[in-house]
């Protein structure tokens, strides 16, 4: 049974979206929004996993995050539309803008007689420079994830985590160990090459980070040189490097060939004692492609939206938290995952 | 304070022994005296006093913060942690601070003469001009209880790398009554003689757990094998006509059990026992919830020590006629433990051990099945020829511990984890039947693989039938197996008992919901292994 009924009864029945057990649903134009379950027609926020579903009869997202919805999902009807177009069905107005969450990733806005949603999927305000940054989009309704909202979690701005980075992976080559780094292969890795020293060393990537790489590449976005890991490197080559790994790839025997590792893990999660001492992980670094709490509400502020919509996270308590603001809000039961999901899919598993 | 942060987030960031050594050991060499001696104190749980109570912090550190109490009690519901949650609630630092730790140590203890206004304004003061880490420390300093994975046997190896005094001979320094107040480093470090201070105990020597086969240690004949009573290890020492009574957590408890006090005249002087405080009466073991009733309180009454009378069951002899026999051979030191306890009367407050005679494995299987009901954990074996040595050491002393005691039962309600567990259910309450009603009748939190709890999480999601604030209901469907090492009667728990330790041993997906245990079942235990909830 669908437990989203429990909020049916705040939409009423004439609302523009509507949260049914496959997914955010728009009736009157009969298309769904990052649905779980197949349906015909489907827009897609971005390529992660829980956002990105096998089984649609009909794809749409923006033209940079085609590529790897494509790769990832194989052969699929998709078409794909730039920023900011806008594309009517049914007389509904949907257009895609920037969520500055991973390459091509986007909030998706719809408009109907004055009645404006946004879905904004999964976001960040820290432009990172290489995702389209995030731009706010005035609204009436906004739904949002929760991934960090909780006021313990506050980043510190990406040039100091690099920096701690950089110095870990200095300390380590002068030690002559390779440095491990690990993060999902869509988003977060591009993410870390963007930021890492290559003049410290070669940095020697995961399998399933190569593919998505070559991906990105391919669509013309440029990525620091990086050389595929694989049986005809010659260990004696390793050390002093650093390897850019999944992080379900460091359980696996594939690590033992590095030798002495370091192993830095880079997640929002690291916030937390606790995680990074369950992560086992000589280093922690706190870098998420995810709002931490002052940009969760930093950009519910800048849409302007009275009535808050709040997904995959601590839903209940930052619902309750924006109620006290004297905003509508209410949580909603989905199938997204949020950082969980993103660390490792299946397609990495198959193509690792 | 930001040295003592550096030694902490090294000390924090990794788990080899190796580097948390080197950690100590550089801030050792750096360190001035009096921050040495502080940080000796606080890794061997000596800590200043509680001047402040934690509600006062979380109500300053959530006006500080700005926002609602709720907030900082639900982010500390998830963090697990007062001291860490309100070190990232409060906004970036004003200005930074270059006090010691020692400096530190002292405006925390003077608080205790401020008033509320002035413990509000030193504390946050404080946090205005100390950074995440340093906050986090600082509030550790208040609220107490912080563990950086760093045994008094790394911390003595440390500082003998720095001090270049031997080890051992630090660690005996180490035990013993002292406080930052009492003593100076050098004086601690340096002093010559082990009689300086007769309270000194050894350090305990302490068993692993037995994984392997019993067989795979050899011939019974190498081995002493007595049961593991269920109290509280201690050591008992007399010297200079006085009584000192050390539990294992390097606690001086003489005040605690004045059952013992006696034994300052029935026993020689230079004598120290091992042994187990152990509630005891008409020759039989009491269950170890007997002896919580004692461990919490400070002063006795009569009452109490009618209802949960100890005895001291010796184990093994380090010190005879003031000489450190630990280097003799275990048999030896039973055989003068013995000789002790024949030529002195000590008017039945200490028993001796019994050793369990065996001449095959299986005979002492089958005395481990007994243990439950012996109030014991197991067995202990101890090879014969075996030093008294320092510390967890493998290869001389094992437990081997009696298997735990299991039940089917059924899932029903289920509560989401913290921090990277937030996402995942996995604090659950299982119940039992009671005819064609299930009733809960305990929690479990761990036990099941990432995978499991992934599977389960989703199940849940699929399968709630009603929500209580986090709490969800399930469907009932699901049989998990759960383990646990005791059970017994509790007022304060609705099903009537209460479990020791009980976590999931396995998810019994074979099982349908109509085969799990019964209350019946559970009672049943209960009058077999349980002890009175006093
Ligand atoms: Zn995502
Ligand atoms: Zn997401």
């Amino acid at each position: 049974m669908g437990n989203l009924l429990l909020f049916i009864s705040v939409t009423n029945a004439m609302a523009l979206l509507e949260f049914t057990d496959r997914g955010i649903y728009c009736a009157r134009a009969d298309v769904y929004i990052d649905p779980w379950k197949p349906v015909d027609r489907a827009l897609i926020t971005h390529g992660h996993a829980d956002h990105s579903r096998w089984g649609m009869k009909a794809y749409l997202s923006t033209h940079s995050a085609g590529p790897v919805i494509k790769y990832r999902l194989g052969d699929i009807r998709l078409q794909t539309v730039g920023y900011g177009e806008v594309t009517t069905i049914n007389g509904v107005k949907f257009s895609f803008h920037p969520a500055g969450h991973i390459i091509g990733s986007a909030q998706i806005r719809v408009e109907y007689k004055g009645e404006i949603w946004v879905a904004s999927g999964d976001y960040k305000l820290e432009d990172d420079g290489l995702s389209e940054a995030y731009e706010p989009v005035k609204c009436q309704h906004f739904i949002t994830e929760s991934t960090f909202g909780l006021p313990v979690y506050r980043w510190t701005p990406q040039e100091e985590v690099f920096a701690d980075i950089n110095d870990w992976w200095r300390a380590n080559a002068a030690e002559g160990k390779v440095s491990v780094l690990t993060g999902y292969a869509l988003g977060k890795a591009q993410r870390l090459l963007h930021g890492l020293d290559s003049s410290i060393g070669r940095i020697y990537t995961h399998g399933a980070i190569e593919n998505t790489n070559e991906v990105i590449r391919a669509q013309g976005i440029k990525l620091p040189d990086t050389i595929r890991v694989s049986k005809e490197i010659n260990k004696k080559d390793y050390p002093g490097q650093l390897v850019l790994s999944t992080p379900g790839a460091v359980g696996q025997p594939w690590i033992k060939k590095f030798g002495q590792i370091s192993l830095g893990a880079a997640s929002g999660w690291m916030t937390l004692r606790g995680a990074r001492r369950r992560r086992g992980a000589d280093r922690g670094f706190v870098l998420s492609d995810h709002c931490d709490w002052p940009q969760l509400l930093e950009a519910i502020d800048l849409t302007g939206a009275e009535n808050i919509y709040v997904t995959h996270g601590y839903t209940a308590i930052f619902s309750r938290h924006l109620r006290t603001l004297g905003l509508n809000a209410v949580e909603l039961e989905t199938e997204y995952e949020g950082e969980l999901a993103e660390m490792e899919t299946k397609q990495e598993t198959m193509k690792g | 304070m930001q040295q003592f942060a550096n030694l902490f987030r090294r000390l924090d960031r990794t788990t080899k022994t190796n580097a948390k050594v080197a950690a100590l050991a550089d801030y050792f060499r750096e360190a001035d005296d009096q921050d040495k001696l502080w940080t000796m104190a606080l890794l061997s749980h000596r800590r200043p006093k509680r001047t402040v109570n934690s509600k006062l912090l979380r109500g300053w550190a959530a006006e500080l913060a700005g926002i609602d109490l709720w907030l900082l009690e639900e982010s500390y519901h998830v963090v697990g942690d007062l001291a860490e949650s309100i070190s990232l609630v409060l906004p970036p630092p004003e200005r930074s601070s270059d006090r010691s730790l020692s400096e530190w140590i002292a405006i925390v203890e003077q608080l205790g003469t401020y008033d509320e206004d002035g413990k509000r304004e030193a504390v946050t003061d404080a946090w205005r001009e100390l950074d995440t880490t340093e906050r986090y420390l600082f509030n550790k300093l208040i609220t107490g209880g912080f563990r950086v994975g760093v045994s008094q046997k790394l911390m003595t190896r440390a500082l003998s790398q720095a001090t270049e005094v031997e080890e051992t001979n630090l660690a005996h320094r180490l035990m013993g009554n002292w406080t930052p107040h009492t003593t100076t480093f050098d004086e601690l470090i340096n002093s010559e003689s082990a009689t300086d201070n007769i309270s000194r105990p050894y350090p305990f020597y302490l068993a692993y757990q037995l994984e392997q086969e019993a067989e795979s240690l050899g011939t019974p004949d190498e081995w002493q094998a007595e049961h593991k009573w269920d109290g509280i290890r201690g050591q008992l020492i007399v010297r200079d006509g006085e009584l000192f009574v050390w539990s294992r957590g390097e606690e001086l408890v003489t005040d605690k059990y004045p059952e013992y006090h006696p034994l300052a005249e029935l026993l020689p002087d230079g004598t120290v026992i091992d042994g187990e405080i152990l509630p005891y009466a008409n020759g039989h073991p009491l269950g170890f919830n007997v002896l919580q009733t004692r461990i919490g309180r400070k002063k006795v009454n009569k009452k109490l020590l009618q209802e949960a009378p100890i005895v001291l069951m010796a184990y093994d002899l380090l010190e005879v006629g003031g000489e450190d026999i630990r280097a003799r051979p275990m048999s030896e030191r039973r055989e003068l433990l013995e000789e002790l306890l024949e030529t002195h009367d000590t008017q039945g407050i200490v028993l001796l051990s019994p050793i369990y005679e065996f001449s095959d494995w299986k005979d002492l299987a089958a005395e481990r099945e007994t243990a439950r009901e012996k109030h014991s954990e197991g067995i202990m074996l101890k090879r014969r020829n075996s030093e008294y040595k320092q510390g967890r050491k493998k290869g001389d002393w094992w437990k081997w511990k009696v298997d735990p005691l299991t039940i089917d039962a059924v899932l029903l309600y289920a509560q989401r984890g913290h921090g990277r567990r937030a996402n995942l259910f996995t604090d659950f309450t299982f119940g039992v039947w009671d005819g064609d009603t299930l009733v809960p009748f305990t929690k479990a939190y761990s036990g099941l693989t990432d995978k499991e709890f992934n599977r389960i999480t989703a199940w849940v999601r699929k399968n709630t039938i009603d929500r209580f604030g986090p709490v969800r209901s399930v469907k009932p469907h699901h049989v998990f197996e759960i383990g646990f090492e005791g059970i017994r009667k509790s007022t304060r728990h609705k099903s009537g008992v209460a479990l020791r330790f009980p976590r999931m041993l396995r998810w019994r997906e074979d099982k349908p919901k109509e085969e799990a245990n019964t209350k019946a079942d559970l009672l049943a235990m209960l009058e077999m292994y349980g002890g009175e909830d006093l």
